[in-house]
């Protein structure tokens, strides 16, 4: 049974322990992960809040991040590492690159998003600018925004994987170290603990993403209509399809 | 950069390049169809038994939350294929998509207006007729955002099974990373760039063959 001995080789204590160990290579994963969500999100969120607020350059952010989509991970993280040369730096840049587009997508549509009503009605209070996108648009954008980051995080945390192929110590390693030597056991317990890792680190979003959205939204997005379309209605924005900028031609 | 045009000078390396690239197609496109009709009858199911629904949803999260490279390697181990063999990556991609696909079709489904059904019925319109000749068809927009997304999201994927042994442009970036070899690399990601462009306009025309009366500026 290939179940049987993939779990013989997960829980073989010689794996828990030393330099390559499985927590070693979780921890390595971990930070290539989140450092590069970080750093996407302090490119990408200034930029969705600019564009959502202004309305200026929507259809070009929408178009760019559909084709950044179409970007093979692999491709990118090779090509970085020839060209940039030193996989470290590589992986984070072809994971910064990665994680930008939902990010970026999330925040302009949670701005985007906001009701007009609600945003005409700060105004006629005699908000400025600023204030009404920190105190109005910024709070109702909370729950696209963060589905843009678990997004990234899902996205970034499958590339990192991937990634291992040019020689960073993620928990890809043992997964391609395992194919090489057609060591079975090791890939598909390899493989197991990548979908593991995604799956609880999405849960702990899921659940980190509901606390931060403020009360007041999380109500009306539970006790409101959802309309078709609307924030409560694609709250995570991978599996429902968003039109992409193209179509409305 | 400048060895791209030497590159692809050799008549063998184009044909090479050309084998991939329908190799790439073809792992790319058949769970795309595959998944179309797949997702149209669980879609339907969910939309008729609400229990079903909740299962799928939460089951289509699940899916899509796997990383690819992982379930590339897990469906041997689960269904008992070879290691190696091209069909992992099919199926895998073919549960992305079906996952991807599922609640905005059971969503497009519930959101047939209540009218149009019930004229549908007055019509004459048997319930099996009433679904393929006039809910499905209002679906198609929907449907149709939903395999845009899945068709560049396949063949962006389809690359990472080169790391499993798989063929199509992902062997590009595997051999140019052990060659050291920028040319095949770059012109890898071209070609999926330009796959990606291509099905994606074949894609739009043919929603718009489907739904001539969004043209016409009609409504349901």
């Amino acid at each position: 049974m290939i179940f049987a001995d993939a779990f013989g080789w997960l829980l073989d204590p010689a794996n828990w322990s030393g330099g390559k160990s499985i927590p070693v290579r979780i921890g390595i994963h971990l930070l290539y992960c989140f450092g590069a969500v970080l750093g996407a999100a302090l490119i990408a969120v200034p930029l969705g809040l600019f564009v959502g607020h202004t309305g200026r350059g929507g259809l070009v952010l929408v178009g760019g991040s559909n084709a950044l989509r179409a970007l093979p991970t692999l491709g990118l993280v090779t090509f970085l590492y020839l060209v940039v040369g030193g996989s470290t730096v590589s992986v984070l840049i072809s994971l910064v690159v990665l994680a930008v587009p939902p990010i970026l997508a999330g925040t302009y549509a949670g701005v985007q998003d906001v009701d007009r009503g609600v945003v005409d009605a700060a105004r006629g209070m005699g908000m400025t600018g600023a204030q009404r996108l920190w105190q109005v648009e910024v709070p109702n954008a909370m729950p696209l925004l963060v589905g843009g980051l678990r997004n990234a995080m899902l996205q970034v945390v499958a590339t990192a994987s991937v990634a291992a192929f040019v020689g960073v110590e993620t928990l890809g390693r043992p997964l391609l170290d395992g194919i090489r030597v057609l060591d079975y056991p090791q890939f598909v317990g390899g493989a197991i603990l990548i979908a593991l890792l995604a799956v609880v680190l999405d849960a702990v979003l899921a659940v980190v993403g509901r606390l931060v959205v403020p009360a007041g939204v999380r109500l009306s997005a539970r006790t409101g209509k959802a309309r078709p379309g609307s924030a409560a209605s694609r709250r995570r924005e991978v599996p429902t399809p968003v039109e992409s900028g193209g179509s409305t031609a | 950069m400048g060895d791209i045009p030497k590159y692809l000078s050799d008549a063998g390396t184009r044909a090479a390049l050309l084998e991939k690239l329908l190799d790439h197609v073809y792992l790319s496109l058949v769970p795309l169809v595959v998944s179309i009709v797949l997702a149209i009858v669980l879609g339907l199911l969910c939309h008729r038994f609400r229990p079903v629904n909740a299962v799928l949803v939460s089951l289509s999260n699940v899916v899509y939350t796997i990383p690819s490279l992982a379930l590339f390697a897990l469906i041997p181990a689960m269904i008992g294929t070879r290691v190696l063999d091209p069909v992992n990556v099919i199926i895998a991609l073919t549960l992305y998509t079906t996952a991807l696909l599922v609640r905005p079709v059971a969503e497009a489904l519930a959101a047939v207006p209540s009218h149009i059904t019930a004229s549908a019925t007055a019509m004459g319109f048997r319930p099996w007729r009433r679904f393929l000749a006039v809910e499905l068809p209002l679906a198609v927009p929907v449907l149709a955002a939903g395999v845009r997304v899945g068709s560049v999201s396949n063949i962006s994927l389809v690359s990472v099974g080169a790391l499993i042994g798989t063929g199509g442009l992902g062997t590009l970036f595997t051999d140019g990373f052990q060659q050291r070899y920028l040319a095949p690399i770059i012109v890898g990601i071209v070609l999926t760039l330009v796959l990606a462009l291509v099905v994606d306009l074949v894609l739009v025309l043919l929603r718009n063959r489907l739904t001539p009366w969004v043209r016409a500026g009609g409504k349901p």
